[in-house]
């Protein structure tokens, strides 16, 4: 920085000179208008408009002048430098313009590539299948119960109206465990949990229980000696064959979509009575030229379980009164819903382990 | 129970317009349930006509086989009239006799097309048919011969084999075993259509009297009646009448012998089970009796059987000639010589027969109808119609004698509320309806004010308590009558927070590449050698299954780790190298002290009695167990995968507790099945929740999995008590973080966790959180020694900490780990 210099003409001062100061600008302007990119540009703003350059250093001269000549001095540098640093300005938008659209075509990748870095993993489709059916029901209020599966026979059988001669026990081939004095069985079917249910609650009871259950069937395309059921029991006061009508419309629906519906065909359960057979309109072909069906071959209906009113004896053994409460009771083969929901052909497949079975149902929940 | 619809048709005046399907839908709707339909005429097509063969000519061939070269007269049905030469394999026929041809142009079951063909040097133009190649049965041993009147030659064979004919098989629930027979299903046919009902069984039989075949009854609770016939003079070389063997072969039976099959038939046709004796093989009175311990007798089927002393046995002077109600003896069956002819219709009590036959396992058609209940008012008039078919088809003579012991019990009666039907079924039912519909099925109703009174028919012992009632009314009203109705909306309080928690340690393995599997709890010790388990490993203490699907693995499984890892082992098989399984499931553990009493059903237990069942099931913990082999992070065009190892089986251990906000603690341990360096025990607190690690060199190989697999099993029920239900916010400050690394020098046997734990603790109040970085091992850190690098995070809560203030607690975490843990800071 330089001090006055009286001695000094600042008339004479020559970068103060209007045409010198005009000359700068020019070749400034010019300079920054022939940058081709970035760089070069940062260059000229050095030159042309950094601290050693020329327009800059004409303006630390104006201090120098008489007070009445810096006035003007100082508008006509501020001019030019005020147009140089414009021209700047808008270069740079138009060279960083210009820079980012070639980077941006420059910096081109395949998007095609795989991104399977990560192992894709998935929860059984019974295990989904079982919450979805259960939800149904919470989302209506019910509650869900859940029950050993090795089971005392008396829970198993005895407690639901099939005693130690019943007819019905040699339907459900069942597998004893040892020694047979400890009445021990691997549960048959879920309903030892409406037993427990009732024997642990006051009614109302309204609760849905999927489970696991067991049975001597070598296994096969169709039969599983392990499987998997949902349990549902009513016990209220004034609960009737409509309420479980009801219900299981409302199910069938919530699982299959509006218009699928149910059918009772009168049957056999020894707990319960009356009881029925729950057919389900058939949700591929609706009942519709079912002749071609496969989903139902050709009868319209789906087989889907069985149910009924909950037989008097069973309230009884299970500490309900019978005068005061009536209830109902249902059970679906999850298996077997997963089965003709989704086209599973081999019941192998679901127990096999091979994961490509369950990876296409992914966390469908 | 399959029943052809002619037969069907014959108690009933079903109108001619309703079909077979009708008839089955509306049987199916009634609880007799289709199960199959089939007209034998729909899977063959013509032409199929009656012809008589005229020459035989036998043609021995080289490979010792002789065939016949015939020729069949067919009448005008082949076109020409000329005899038609075919040749037939079959040696049960003569010339003169009326068998079934096949023409050319016919297709048999199977796609099998009839066509002329050039075989054993002649043109054989058509078959000569077996019952197996029409589908009528599964009788192969020689063609079909008819009875010389049944029709003539070029006569459609459809109609002569009653082919149009359709039989409905139906599916029998145990509590409708008089639907066993046609007259139940014909009864059931009535109601279903409104029409008339004939009773094969209303008939007039004739008074007992002392001449009949003596019979003795020990046990009148097993056996409350016994009828006894006889006819004498039977024929015992006389053909069973072709209609016969058509409906028996219809219904499923074998026809044997005229005698069998009449006594087959009329169980058929009324639903009693009868039992026929060679009257001159029997010496001294029938007498039922229950069996002495270990007495021996050899059944029908040729089985000899050791008797037990529930048995209810048949028996005469020579000893046990019958188990009752399930299979005659050998000794005394009708045979190719029997003239005379002792018939038994008897009742039989239902459980005792159960028992017998669930005892020798010995399903039987008698047993099948004993056992669910006969109706025992019957026994009479189905020993009068055996007499019947045996006078007129086998030209026997009645005995006059009539042996009648003991009587049907009293028929009983059920009392309801008359309008019990509507308020249970929620339909509207109107007494008179609820009284139509028992009279229906047979009841005998009377009705006093609110309450009706039934006397339930003696074909339904299935019918005893007032909702039993209102399932027959319920049926014939309709069931597609019950009207759909949503029962009032519970105040819910959603899903169980233990469903919920299990749901989130799904979703958190699923999405972090774990695939769940389901596998059986069997296992056997085949299963603990594979694992490598220790003789006095507790998993070996299993329960076991008395009558397993396969011997060789009879015990509950105490662990999942065996399902895992063969599914693991099937996957590799198939090819699915990158592997990563998990499985929730639950484990079976013995309390020692299994043994659940049977209580009575007429109350609730007592809490005693709760509690003795309660604590004899065992305990059943839910367990989560994974297994991996192969990569976890896979290799591609961004650079090497990542194999997955033992820190990844301990990792999604982490991980899964994690999510329910549980911090688990993990430790060496050694345990097989894991590598006894590389397994790890997870723990919280003083509750070992299970482990994890790598496997075991052998066990990998055991399962077939690749080397270095690993693995993890935990008691998830453990893991959710643990779980943080309600988290607490955390409290954190905006105060700048002062960040140091320490590298520090440790014997390599010094878990870094412990490291960790020291620098925790020498760190004091400011730190706030501390994280291992890097590991290293090598000539510049030492023989047996390692290099830890951990990463410390200082911050104060109120301000912002003082120039050095950081370091000094560094140092101090520094010290403490040289003090402790022997350590260097490098």
């Amino acid at each position: 920085m330089s001090g006055p210099n009286t001695d000094y003409d600042p008339v004479e001062v020559t970068p103060l000179r209007a045409d010198e100061v005009e000359a700068q600008r020019d070749a400034a302007l010019a300079a920054i208008a022939a940058a081709a990119d970035l760089e070069a540009l940062k260059q000229v703003r050095l030159e042309h408009a950094g601290d050693r350059s020329p327009l800059a250093l004409a303006n630390r001269e104006i201090g120098a002048l008489p007070p009445q000549a810096r006035k003007e001095a100082g508008a006509r540098v501020g001019k030019a430098r005020g147009e140089v640093n414009k021209a700047l300005g808008q270069r740079l938008a138009v060279l960083e313009a210009e820079h980012e659209e070639r980077m941006l075509v420059e910096e081109t990748v395949d998007v095609t590539l795989p991104t399977d870095r990560a192992l894709t993993g998935a929860r059984h489709p019974i295990t989904m299948m079982s919450e979805r059916i259960a939800d149904v029901f919470v989302a209506m209020g019910w509650e869900v119960a859940e029950g050993p599966q090795v089971e005392a026979e008396w829970l198993n059988f005895d407690a639901l109206n099939m005693g130690a001669d019943h007819p019905a026990r040699t339907m459900q081939d069942t597998f004893w465990l040892e020694p047979a004095e400890a009445a021990l069985v691997l549960r048959t079917h879920t309903s030892p949990v409406q037993a427990r249910t009732m024997l642990t609650r006051e009614p109302p009871i309204y609760v849905v229980c999927p489970g696991r259950v067991y049975r001597t069937d070598e296994i096969d395309a169709t039969h599983s000696p392990v499987f998997h059921q949902v349990e549902g029991l009513v016990i209220d006061e004034g609960i009737t064959m409509a309420h479980l009508k009801g219900s299981l419309d409302h199910f069938a629906t919530a699982m299959f979509g509006e218009g699928i519906t149910t059918r009772f065909r009168p049957s056999y359960f020894p707990f319960t009575e009356p009881s029925a057979e729950v057919d389900l309109v058939c949700f591929v072909c609706r009942g519709v030229n079912s002749d071609e069906c496969r989903t139902c071959r050709g009868e319209g209906w789906i087989e889907w379980g069985g149910c009924g009113v909950v037989n008097p004896r069973v309230l009884i053994a299970c500490g309900v009164d019978p005068e005061k409460y009536t209830g109902f009771a249902f059970g679906m083969g999850i298996d077997r819903t997963l089965m003709f929901r989704h086209g599973v052909e081999d019941l192998r497949d679901v127990f096999e382990g091979d994961i490509r079975f369950a990876q296409p149902f992914g966390i469908e929940i | 129970m399959k029943a052809p619809v002619s037969w069907i048709r014959e108690y009933v005046d079903l109108p001619d317009a309703v079909t077979s399907d009708e008839l089955a839908a509306t049987l199916t709707m009634l609880g007799l349930k289709l199960e199959a339909l089939v007209t034998p005429a729909d899977a063959i097509t013509g032409p199929l006509v009656v012809g008589r063969v005229l020459t035989i000519e036998k043609e021995p061939q080289k490979n010792g086989k002789v065939i016949n070269w015939c020729t069949v007269d067919v009448a005008d049905a082949n076109g020409t009239g000329e005899p038609q030469g075919i040749i037939c394999g079959a040696h049960n026929f003569v010339e003169g006799d009326l068998v079934v041809v096949c023409l050319p142009g016919a297709v048999l079951p199977g796609n099998f097309e009839i066509s002329a063909r050039k075989t054993y040097g002649h043109i054989s133009a058509g078959m000569i048919c077996s019952s197996r190649e029409l589908g009528l049965g599964e009788d192969h041993d020689g063609i079909i011969v008819l009875p010389a009147e049944a029709g003539r030659p070029g006569d459609d064979a459809f109609e002569v084999l009653a082919m149009n004919d359709s039989i409905i098989e139906f599916e029998i629930n145990p509590d409708r075993a008089y639907a066993l027979s046609l007259r139940g299903i014909a009864r059931e046919t009535g109601i279903g259509f409104d029409v008339p009902f004939r009773d094969p069984a209303d008939r007039d039989v004739p008074a007992a009297n002392g001449d009949g075949y003596p019979v003795v009854v020990d046990d009148v609770a097993g056996c409350p009646v016994f009828v006894a016939r006889s006819v004498t003079g039977f024929d015992p070389a006389a053909p069973t009448p072709d209609w016969m063997v058509t409906r028996l072969t219809a219904a499923g039976m074998r026809p044997i012998s005229l005698g069998v099959d009449i006594t087959n038939y009329v169980m058929l046709e009324l639903g009693q089970p009868i039992h026929g004796y060679d009257r001159s093989k029997l010496s001294g009175a029938i007498r039922v009796r229950r069996a002495t311990e270990g007495e021996k007798l050899t059944t029908l089927d040729g089985q000899k059987r050791k008797l037990s002393a529930e048995d209810l046995l048949i028996t005469d002077d020579s000893g046990p000639i019958g188990i009752a109600g399930t299979m005659g003896g050998e000794t005394t069956e009708l045979s190719g010589s029997t003239t005379d002819v002792v018939i038994e219709a008897a009742h039989f009590d239902a459980v005792s027969i159960f028992r017998t036959e669930r005892r020798h396992k010995l399903p039987s058609e008698a047993s099948k109808r004993f056992e669910r209940g006969v109706d025992p008012e019957l026994p009479a008039a189905a020993a009068d119609r055996v007499v019947e078919l045996m006078v007129e088809l086998g030209g026997a003579t009645a005995d006059p004698g009539v042996t009648v012991v003991g009587e049907a019990p009293a028929r009983r009666t059920v009392t309801a509320a008359t309008d019990l039907s509507a308020r249970v079924t929620g339909m509207e039912i109107s007494a008179g309806t609820a009284v139509a519909n028992l009279e229906k099925v047979g009841c005998q109703v009377v009705v006093d004010g609110d309450t009706l009174t039934a006397t339930v028919p003696p074909w339904r012992p299935d019918m005893s308590d007032p909702f039993d009632l209102v399932e027959e009314v319920a049926r014939i009203v309709g069931y597609d009558k019950v009207p759909s109705v949503l029962p009032p909306a519970p105040s819910g309080r959603g899903l169980p927070v233990a469903q919920k928690l299990r749901r989130r340690v799904g979703l958190v393995l699923a999405g972090a590449g774990w695939t769940e599997s389901i596998s059986y709890p069997f296992v056997g010790d085949s299963d603990w050698a594979n694992l490598g388990l220790p003789d006095d490993d507790e998993r070996r203490r299993t329960i076991r299954m008395a009558n397993p699907l396969n011997a060789e693995e009879p015990q509950l499984a105490t662990t999942l780790l065996p399902g895992v890892l063969r599914s693991l082992g099937l996957n590799v098989a198939r090819g699915n190298a990158d592997t990563s399984l998990f499985e929730t499931g639950l484990v079976f553990l013995p309390t020692g002290e299994e043994a659940a009493p049977i209580l009575g059903v007429d109350r609730r237990p007592t809490d005693e009695e709760w509690a003795a069942i309660e604590k004899a099931v065992p305990h059943q913990p839910q367990h989560l167990a994974l297994a991996l082999t192969g990569q976890r992070e896979r290799s591609g065009w961004w650079g090497e995968g990542r194999q997955g190892s033992w820190s990844d089986a301990i990792g999604a251990v982490r991980d899964a507790a994690g999510a329910l906000g549980v911090e688990v603690e993990v430790t060496a341990a050694a345990l097989a099945p894991w590598h006894p360096g590389r397994c790890a025990e997870i723990r919280v607190g003083e509750t070992v929740l299970g482990h994890a690690g790598e496997l075991h060199p052998k066990v990998c190989k055991a399962y077939g999995v690749p080397a270095r697999s690993a693995a993890a099993e935990i008691d998830l029920d453990a893991l959710l008590r643990l779980a943080q239900v309600v988290t607490p916010s955390p409290h954190f400050a905006s105060y700048p973080v002062a960040k140091e690394d320490v590298a520090l020098v440790v014997d390599a046997s010094v878990p870094s966790a412990d490291v960790e734990a020291v620098l925790r603790e020498g760190a004091g109040e400011l730190l706030e959180s501390v994280r291992l970085f890097d590991v290293f091992t090598g000539e510049q850190v030492g023989e047996g020694k390692k290099s830890l690098a951990f990463a410390l995070r200082f911050r104060a809560p109120d301000r912002t900490l003082k120039e050095g203030e950081s370091g000094a607690a560094r140092d101090a975490a520094v010290a403490l780990a040289a003090e402790r843990l022997g350590a260097v800071q490098r």
